[in-house]
């Protein structure tokens, strides 16, 4: 449990956030070309890294927008937060 | 030799007052080279090394553990142990696992408190009631004990659940398992380590794995915090941080780390003789041989290593417990922790060969491993030996997520997620 500042709302209580897990897996551009390894890897396989992790998350009982963040998920401490088609922020 | 523990070897060191007792298994330094190398010391991999000792002959092996050995999921589980799965591929995978909890402490000469108590799986709308139904179904036809219990069954059988149908989610009948119950997850680890341990498998402790060193398509060995150590084979058995593992080894697994908790009540006098779970409201319990209630909570949705989960998850568990169980309401809860599990997306396990010789994982446990843990290490130990998974783990590989052959058990997995 900790609190998420949400770049439209401010900061809240992460109850109201939901997860969504890595973030800046891009969508196929071309789906009907790829291969079942390519779509293997698009649908199902993670990064899950213990460390400074990139990932989505999305304010889902406020403004119910989305956005990113880093944060290092040893000991859930949040090093930055960023809007949805932003670059993630250097190490 | 190993001593056998007995009621005569019990008495015989009652004689000196307990303190000549022999250890349970070495400390060794590791060697040089091994034929394989085990990496993470909990149950599934103690498990592992004891049957690759045991039915491979494969006694120039070890087990590496960074922290203490059980320290991590083994010692943190509620003990649950089950066969109830729906697809076939499961049942033959949990049965396995059953079927030999059913004679480890004999095989082990180590009580490991395995009580068949019985787990009873509760249905709290129309869904459930179809979904239990059909899993019952599913379950004998693969020869797994499993009847369907309506609200006056499930109340007989366990009489301080609240049948009341005027409550939020009333109880509208259950599964009843027999042969399911509880074991006591520390000697889980303990037994097989001193059974590998007997056979020659070095259990070496404190020993984190900073590296896997890769000659092209091949594994050669393990970078650990006590230097490099060579090797041909190695079985990842990691849990929460199979992932951590996989990124040195340049795999890609579907896996996603998350906090699971669980708590425990002050200790009281014998008050519910069974396991009873509840997917929809989220609540399981038993009570251990200490008296304590051990009551499993649900998983943050946010992937994190930090071993500690959110309070609100408790609080969900433990208002859904309070209505099936009023007589807890005054009971004061003593304990609570978290463990990092491995979830899959089918909520099944991967046991399963690489695309790099010689690196295998059994990973994706998920929030329900432990009752698996004797199969888990028999068909994995099976899967290292041979180069070839054993049938009975067959369909759980790592190729299924390209195929599309997912297994999927989020209804007998009992933990939403």
């Amino acid at each position: 449990m900790f609190l998420i500042n949400c770049p439209y709302c401010g900061e809240r209580d992460q109850q109201e956030f939901k997860a969504g897990g890595e973030a800046h897996i891009e969508r196929p551009k071309q789906p009907t070309e790829l291969s079942d390894d390519q779509w293997a890897e698009y649908l199902f396989m993670r990064k899950n890294i213990k460390g400074v992790q990139f990932e989505r998350w999305n304010h889902a009982h406020g403004c119910r927008k989305w956005f990113n963040m880093a944060r290092d998920t040893s000991n859930d401490e949040i090093k930055a937060i960023y809007k949805m088609g932003e670059k993630p922020p250097p190490q | 030799m190993r001593n056998k523990y007995s009621i005569f070897s019990l008495f015989k060191n009652a004689l000196s007052y307990h303190e000549n007792w022999q250890r349970a298994w070495k400390d060794p330094a590791p060697k040089k080279e091994y034929d394989a190398v085990i990496i993470g010391g909990g149950g599934h991999g103690l498990a592992t090394a004891y049957y690759l000792a045991k039915k491979h002959n494969m006694q120039n092996i070890a087990v590496v553990e960074k922290g203490w050995i059980g320290g991590g999921n083994t010692g943190r589980n509620t003990t649950i142990i089950r066969s109830n799965y729906l697809w076939d591929a499961s049942a033959g995978l949990y049965d396995h696992a059953l079927k030999i909890w059913e004679g480890l402490s004999q095989e082990l000469n180590y009580n490991v408190m395995f009580s068949q108590r019985g787990v009873m799986n509760l249905a709290h709308n129309l869904q459930d009631v179809r979904d239990l139904k059909r899993r019952t179904h599913a379950n004998r036809l693969n020869g797994i004990d499993a009847v369907y219990l309506n609200t006056e069954e499930v109340k007989k059988f366990c009489p301080i659940i609240n049948t009341s149908q005027d409550i939020r989610y009333p109880v509208l009948g259950g599964t009843l398992q027999k042969r399911a119950g509880t074991a006591r997850h520390d000697a889980v680890a303990w037994g097989y380590a001193r059974g590998a341990d007997e056979m020659g498998v070095d259990i070496i402790q404190n020993c984190e794995v900073k590296g896997i060193k890769r000659n092209g398509d091949e594994v050669e060995g393990i970078e650990t915090t006590k230097g490099f150590i060579k090797t041909k084979k190695i079985g990842v058995v990691a849990a929460g941080h199979s992932s951590v593992i996989a990124n040195m080894a340049g795999v890609r697994l579907p896996l996603e780390s998350k906090p699971l908790q669980a708590l425990v009540s002050e200790p009281v006098k014998p008050i519910i003789d069974t396991v009873v779970m509840s997917n929809a409201v989220h609540a399981y319990v038993s009570q251990s041989d200490k008296g304590e209630l051990v009551i499993g909570a649900g998983t943050d949705d946010y992937i994190s290593y930090s071993q500690k989960g959110s309070h609100q998850i408790v609080e969900g568990t433990l208002n859904a417990i309070l209505e099936l169980y009023p007589i807890f309401s005054r009971m004061r809860m003593l304990r609570q922790w978290g463990g990092i599990v491995d979830i899959c997306p089918d909520a099944s396990p991967i046991l399963s060969k690489t695309s790099i010789k010689g690196l295998y994982f059994n990973c994706g446990w998920g929030t329900g491993g432990f009752k698996a843990t004797p199969g888990s290490g028999d068909l994995f130990a099976h899967t290292i030996a041979n180069d070839e998974p054993h049938k009975l783990n067959a369909a759980f590989n790592l190729n299924r997520f390209v195929s599309g052959d997912l297994v999927d058990e989020h209804g007998a997995a009992a933990v939403a997620h």
